[in-house]
């Protein structure tokens, strides 16, 4: 288990080490100067040159790509270009948006997912199963932001339980910031809970024409017993594999859903950063999404590895 | 053998949407350049079936032409990641074990745990918004999809006897990987094609809707959508009739790629007997 873990731990290293390159030199190649758009058309050459030499601009690609990975080793994510202040405090003030509004929707997403899984896989072929299906390709084929925009009009603007748009805040409270973030975790979670009940009944179905499932059924369990001790546990990792991916997904796919909604999360801040060619912004963010999703796989690869021995042999 | 129910309902959908954007090249009910203020946010009626827009323009027309932008857009995504993507497959699985396939594997990963919506956005970004872009930018995660898809169905292919025996005749691993790879794991990568085609739209859709995809006065449902949106609480036609044109479509090919995965997976086919 330790070899596996060291070399699992070796190629996370090394993803965050190319992550990190290509991330750099792709958005440097953005066009145009940040200093010279921050000052706008008329600007001196001498104005730009000096802000230039003050956002650390004015030295070559590959020391700011040192400094910065530097800087982001010790929490240090550097200083917007546009807001003057550290990206560090941005990016802090906006999880606590986006990380919420996740795990949020993930929540709404298993719960729907997991009994309507079980619930069709436990009908098989039976018109409860087609119904379930039917219901997942629709959920599948519908646009977030549309749905988001539906409900909207259907309980904010007509039946005003919500409002439009805007996060509360957690300074007013729990209750008034998951308030605020209902209708969009609902939108998030509508499409991903159909992708996840799909997955878990056909994990369940595979799981059910095991040997230690009839075996389960010949100690006398009834379908549904067998189902819910042996076939749900076996079950789970397909399951857990979608949903570690769903979460960063959410984490970062949110960004057209906190457009709908005028939310100020790390979507939106990635999103107003770049219309400002706040590159540094860009970059940091970007960044830490990626490590997310390489640190989910890394930890669910060995929470397999330690559940299930024979993933180790395998690398 | 009949064909199933997934692969008519699909296929009919499917059939609609590519009807109604071919036919918005010749004709479309009104002229969807011209405005007709007067006429402004009508509701659907005999007149205009799907109602107008806040510039009067009808929007049965928009979304005829909308579909081609979608389509379009789509497609030639699907086209880049196939393209792209299938060779990779194939010379990862001809070479497996050897460190170019670890390469092209290890890159694989790496671009799945982008964001992919993030950096679509990016790219769209840096180039310029526009549908060209938004293709690009779409197009380029379709890559690791289908070569992850090749390389898994043609890797067990190589242990296979036929494959053996062409070896054996002399062929290269190049030209086995392509008269007789190829063709076995087609019917992979056509039920992934329709499913990467769907993904595409919505990610148009997406694109277009935050200003980024294709832009006027080309139509596109998505910025339809954005249009829209001011709109919603007086005129939530607007919204609505976009919205079931993009599940419309994205649902038919999911049914299409489900039947079509059914219909040509033999093991499948004898199960349902």
């Amino acid at each position: 288990m330790l070899r596996y873990t060291l070399k699992r731990a070796l190629s996370l290293g090394l993803s965050l080490v190319v992550a990190s390159l290509v991330i750099f030199f792709v958005i440097e190649v953005v066009p145009g100067d940040p200093a010279s758009f921050m000052l706008g058309l008329n600007a001196q050459p001498d104005t730009i040159a000096a802000l230039r030499s003050e956002l650390g601009l004015d030295v070559s690609k590959l020391e700011r790509y040192l400094a910065w990975v530097c800087g982001m080793l010790q929490g240090d994510f550097g200083t917007s270009y546009t807001y003057r202040t550290p990206v560090t405090e941005m990016i802090g003030d906006r999880i606590w948006v986006s990380l919420p509004l996740a795990l949020y929707a993930l929540t709404l997403s298993t719960l729907i997912a997991f009994p309507a899984g079980i619930y069709a896989a436990s009908r098989r072929g039976k018109p409860g199963d087609m119904a379930v299906m039917g219901a997942t390709q629709l959920g599948i084929a519908v646009p977030n932001f549309w749905f988001a925009m539906m409900l909207v009009l259907i309980f904010a603007i007509n039946l005003r339980w919500f409002s439009a748009g805007g996060f509360a805040g957690w300074d007013k409270g729990v209750a008034a910031a998951m308030k605020s973030l209902t209708l969009p975790a609902i939108a998030l979670a509508l499409p991903q809970s159909a992708i996840l009940a799909r997955v878990m009944r056909s994990a369940l179905l595979d799981v059910l024409g095991e040997d230690f499932m009839r075996t389960a059924r010949a100690k006398g369990l009834t379908r549904r017993q067998a189902l819910m001790r042996h076939g749900l546990r076996n079950a789970m990792i397909p399951v857990l594999t979608i949903i570690g991916m769903q979460f960063s997904f959410l984490l970062a796919g949110a960004i057209i859903i906190e457009q709908v909604f005028f939310l100020p999360g790390l979507g939106r801040l990635i999103f107003q950063s770049i219309s400002a060619r706040d590159l540094i912004v860009v970059e940091s963010v970007v960044m830490l999404l990626v490590f997310m999703v390489i640190l989910v796989t890394f930890l669910l690869d060995l929470a397999y590895a330690a559940v299930d021995p024979r993933l180790r042999s395998r690398t | 053998m009949t064909l199933s129910r997934n692969i008519l309902l699909g296929g009919l959908l499917c059939l609609c949407v590519v009807t109604a954007a071919l036919i918005s090249f010749l004709w479309t009910p009104y002229d969807i350049t011209v405005m007709d203020i007067p006429n402004k946010l009508q509701t659907p009626s005999a007149l205009h079936w799907f109602g107008t827009d806040h510039f009067g323009r009808d929007i049965f027309s928009m979304i005829m032409v909308g579909a081609r932008t979608s389509l379009a857009v789509a497609l030639v995504a699907v086209g880049i990641g196939m393209g792209l993507g299938v060779p990779l497959g194939l010379w990862a699985a001809a070479n497996s074990g050897s460190w170019l396939d670890e390469l092209i594997m290890r890159g694989n990963d790496l671009i799945f745990a982008f964001p992919s919506l993030v950096i679509a956005i990016l790219i769209t970004a840096i180039l310029g918004p526009g549908a060209v872009n938004a293709i690009l930018a779409i197009g380029i995660f379709n890559i690791p999809v289908f070569a992850r898809l090749t390389r898994a169905g043609a890797l067990p292919l190589w242990q296979r006897d036929f494959i053996l025996a062409a070896r054996v005749a002399g062929k290269s691993r190049a030209r086995i990987s392509a008269e007789h790879i190829l063709p076995n794991v087609a019917n992979l990568l056509i039920v992934q094609g329709t499913i990467q085609f769907s993904l595409g739209i919505l990610a148009e859709a997406g694109l277009s809707y935050v200003g980024l995809g294709a832009q006027p006065p080309t139509p596109s449902w998505g910025r339809m959508l954005a249009d829209a949106q001011t709109m919603v609480s007086f005129a939530p036609h607007l919204a609505l009739i976009p919205g079931l044109a993009i599940i419309a479509s994205v649902l038919g090919l999911n049914l299409l790629g489900d039947g079509l995965r059914d219909h040509l997976d033999p093991k499948i086919r004898v199960m349902r007997t």
